[in-house]
Protein backbone atom coordinates (compact mmCIF):
# COMPACT_ATOMS: atom_id res chain seq x y z
CA UNK A 1 0.00 0.00 0.00
CA UNK A 2 0.61 3.67 -0.19
CA UNK A 3 1.62 6.21 1.98
CA UNK A 4 3.49 9.08 2.88
CA UNK A 5 5.90 9.83 5.09
CA UNK A 6 7.66 13.06 6.11
CA UNK A 7 6.61 14.11 2.63
CA UNK A 8 7.42 11.43 0.47
CA UNK A 9 5.84 8.41 -0.82
CA UNK A 10 6.53 5.17 0.18
CA UNK A 11 5.14 1.72 -0.78
CA UNK A 12 4.95 -0.32 2.42
CA UNK A 13 3.62 -3.87 3.20
CA UNK A 14 -0.01 -4.00 4.56
CA UNK A 15 -0.83 -4.04 8.01
CA UNK A 16 2.20 -1.98 9.15
CA UNK A 17 2.12 -0.36 12.63
CA UNK A 18 3.72 3.12 13.99
CA UNK A 19 6.11 0.93 15.72
CA UNK A 20 7.43 -0.97 12.71
CA UNK A 21 7.78 2.18 10.61
CA UNK A 22 9.99 3.80 12.96
CA UNK A 23 11.56 1.20 12.56
CA UNK A 24 12.01 0.82 9.08
CA UNK A 25 13.00 4.60 8.63
CA UNK A 26 15.68 4.17 11.05
CA UNK A 27 14.01 7.35 12.86
CA UNK A 28 17.12 8.40 15.16
CA UNK A 29 15.74 8.73 19.11
CA UNK A 30 12.90 7.23 18.59
CA UNK A 31 11.62 8.41 22.14
CA UNK A 32 11.93 12.20 21.15
CA UNK A 33 9.74 11.62 18.12
CA UNK A 34 6.36 12.58 18.39
CA UNK A 35 3.98 10.91 15.32
CA UNK A 36 1.07 12.41 13.77
CA UNK A 37 -0.94 10.35 11.08
CA UNK A 38 -3.46 12.39 9.36
CA UNK A 39 -2.63 15.33 11.13
CA UNK A 40 -3.26 13.55 14.61
CA UNK A 41 -1.51 12.79 17.08
CA UNK A 42 -0.50 9.30 18.12
CA UNK A 43 -0.13 8.41 21.78
CA UNK A 44 3.57 6.73 22.31
CA UNK A 45 2.24 3.80 24.38
CA UNK A 46 -0.48 3.38 21.23
CA UNK A 47 2.65 2.79 18.51
CA UNK A 48 2.49 -0.77 18.40
CA UNK A 49 -1.52 -1.07 17.98
CA UNK A 50 -1.73 1.80 15.58
CA UNK A 51 -2.07 0.35 12.18
CA UNK A 52 -1.24 2.41 9.16
CA UNK A 53 -3.87 2.47 6.12
CA UNK A 54 -3.79 3.01 2.55
CA UNK A 55 -3.32 6.90 2.22
CA UNK A 56 -2.58 7.49 5.50
CA UNK A 57 0.28 10.66 5.98
CA UNK A 58 2.75 10.28 8.51
CA UNK A 59 4.80 13.11 9.58
CA UNK A 60 8.18 12.41 12.30
CA UNK A 61 8.15 15.23 14.88
CA UNK A 62 11.50 15.72 17.03
CA UNK A 63 10.71 17.29 19.64
CA UNK A 64 12.29 21.02 19.63
CA UNK A 65 13.77 22.53 22.86
CA UNK A 66 16.65 23.55 24.86
CA UNK A 67 17.92 25.82 27.39
CA UNK A 68 20.58 28.39 28.07
CA UNK B 1 27.73 22.64 4.93
CA UNK B 2 26.78 26.32 3.93
CA UNK B 3 23.58 27.88 5.26
CA UNK B 4 22.07 30.98 3.60
CA UNK B 5 19.22 33.24 5.05
CA UNK B 6 18.01 36.19 3.45
CA UNK B 7 18.63 39.79 5.69
CA UNK B 8 14.50 39.80 5.91
CA UNK B 9 14.28 36.63 7.44
CA UNK B 10 17.18 37.17 9.96
CA UNK B 11 15.71 40.76 11.39
CA UNK B 12 12.18 39.04 11.32
CA UNK B 13 13.63 36.43 13.66
CA UNK B 14 16.25 39.02 15.61
CA UNK B 15 12.54 41.54 16.10
CA UNK B 16 10.77 38.30 17.40
CA UNK B 17 13.92 37.54 20.09
CA UNK B 18 13.80 40.90 21.09
CA UNK B 19 10.16 41.08 21.07
CA UNK B 20 10.07 38.28 23.62
CA UNK B 21 13.05 38.92 25.88
CA UNK B 22 13.39 38.39 28.59
CA UNK B 23 12.13 34.73 27.56
CA UNK B 24 13.70 32.94 25.12
CA UNK B 25 12.13 33.14 21.94
CA UNK B 26 12.10 30.23 19.09
CA UNK B 27 10.69 28.27 15.61
CA UNK B 28 11.36 26.92 12.77
CA UNK B 29 13.21 26.83 9.52
CA UNK B 30 12.47 26.02 6.43
CA UNK B 31 13.93 25.87 2.25
CA UNK B 32 16.11 23.92 0.04
CA UNK B 33 19.22 22.29 0.39
CA UNK B 34 20.55 23.03 -3.41
CA UNK B 35 22.85 20.79 -5.24
CA UNK B 36 25.86 22.57 -4.65
CA UNK B 37 25.42 22.14 -1.13
CA UNK B 38 24.14 25.15 -0.05
CA UNK B 39 20.94 24.67 2.64
CA UNK B 40 19.17 27.68 1.74
CA UNK B 41 16.71 28.92 4.30
CA UNK B 42 13.35 30.26 2.51
CA UNK B 43 11.18 30.73 5.09
CA UNK B 44 11.46 31.50 8.88
CA UNK B 45 8.34 30.38 11.44
CA UNK B 46 8.23 32.57 14.49
CA UNK B 47 6.66 30.51 16.89
CA UNK B 48 5.65 30.51 20.70
CA UNK B 49 8.17 29.23 23.83
CA UNK B 50 5.30 27.35 25.56
CA UNK B 51 8.09 27.06 28.36
CA UNK B 52 8.11 31.50 29.06
CA UNK B 53 11.57 31.32 30.70
CA UNK B 54 14.40 32.79 29.45
CA UNK B 55 16.29 29.45 30.50
CA UNK B 56 14.45 27.24 28.27
CA UNK B 57 12.40 26.71 24.98
CA UNK B 58 9.96 24.04 24.01
CA UNK B 59 8.10 24.59 20.76
CA UNK B 60 4.07 23.28 20.80
CA UNK B 61 3.88 20.33 18.85
CA UNK B 62 0.77 21.47 17.65
CA UNK B 63 2.86 24.42 16.23
CA UNK B 64 5.05 22.61 14.68
CA UNK B 65 2.80 20.48 12.69
CA UNK B 66 0.99 23.09 10.86
CA UNK B 67 4.57 24.51 10.26
CA UNK B 68 5.62 21.69 8.64
CA UNK B 69 2.17 21.54 6.58
CA UNK B 70 2.43 24.71 5.66
CA UNK B 71 6.29 23.78 4.23
CA UNK B 72 4.97 20.83 2.17
CA UNK B 73 2.08 23.16 0.86
CA UNK B 74 5.00 25.72 -0.26
CA UNK B 75 7.71 22.75 -1.45
CA UNK B 76 9.84 23.78 1.28
CA UNK B 77 11.57 21.05 3.76
CA UNK B 78 12.04 21.29 7.19
CA UNK B 79 15.83 22.31 7.75
CA UNK B 80 16.15 22.94 11.49
CA UNK B 81 15.34 25.47 13.84
CA UNK B 82 16.23 28.47 15.41
CA UNK B 83 16.27 30.23 19.07
CA UNK B 84 17.49 33.07 21.02
CA UNK B 85 19.72 32.88 23.91
CA UNK B 86 18.76 36.38 25.94
CA UNK B 87 21.75 36.09 28.06
CA UNK B 88 24.21 34.02 27.00
CA UNK B 89 26.77 33.21 23.71
CA UNK B 90 25.44 32.26 20.31
CA UNK B 91 26.33 28.03 21.29
CA UNK B 92 25.26 24.98 21.90
CA UNK B 93 24.47 25.01 25.48
CA UNK B 94 24.44 21.06 26.76
CA UNK B 95 20.68 21.03 26.88
CA UNK B 96 20.40 22.30 23.56
CA UNK B 97 22.76 19.67 22.69
CA UNK B 98 20.67 17.03 24.75
CA UNK B 99 17.99 17.90 22.63
CA UNK B 100 19.10 18.11 19.70
CA UNK B 101 18.43 14.75 18.38
CA UNK B 102 17.97 15.08 14.47
CA UNK B 103 21.49 15.14 12.71
CA UNK B 104 19.53 16.31 9.32
CA UNK B 105 18.82 19.66 11.24
CA UNK B 106 20.13 22.86 11.46
CA UNK B 107 19.98 24.53 14.89
CA UNK B 108 20.50 28.33 14.43
CA UNK B 109 21.13 29.92 17.79
CA UNK B 110 20.48 34.13 18.50
CA UNK B 111 22.57 35.57 21.21
CA UNK B 112 21.06 38.79 22.70
CA UNK B 113 23.55 38.93 25.27
CA UNK B 114 25.02 42.34 24.16
CA UNK B 115 21.91 44.02 22.82
CA UNK B 116 23.41 45.91 20.64
CA UNK B 117 25.41 43.22 19.06
CA UNK B 118 23.21 40.09 18.05
CA UNK B 119 24.94 37.22 16.77
CA UNK B 120 23.45 34.63 14.61
CA UNK B 121 25.22 30.71 14.20
CA UNK B 122 24.10 27.38 12.83
CA UNK B 123 25.58 24.39 14.41
CA UNK B 124 25.10 20.41 13.05
CA UNK B 125 24.34 18.13 16.25
CA UNK B 126 24.79 14.50 15.93
CA UNK B 127 25.48 11.42 18.57
CA UNK B 128 28.96 9.78 17.86
CA UNK B 129 29.27 6.61 19.90
CA UNK B 130 26.91 8.05 22.52
CA UNK B 131 28.26 11.17 22.57
CA UNK B 132 26.81 14.55 21.48
CA UNK B 133 29.37 16.25 18.51
CA UNK B 134 28.69 19.87 17.64
CA UNK B 135 30.16 21.41 14.55
CA UNK B 136 29.59 25.15 13.59
CA UNK B 137 28.43 25.75 9.92
CA UNK B 138 28.75 28.39 7.71
CA UNK B 139 25.95 30.97 8.16
CA UNK B 140 25.58 33.83 5.63
CA UNK B 141 23.03 36.07 5.99
CA UNK B 142 22.40 37.97 2.40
Amino acid sequence: MNITVAGEKKDVKEGLTVTELIASENVETPQYVTVSVNEEFVESGEFDTTVLKEGDVVEFLYFMGGGR
Amino acid sequence: MTVTINKNDYERILAHARENLPEEACGLIAGIDREDGVREIKKVYLLTNIDHTNEHFSIDPKDQLASIKDMRAEGLKPLGNWHSHPESPSRPSEEDKRLANDSNASYLILSLEEADNPVLNAFHVESVNGEKTVRKEELTII
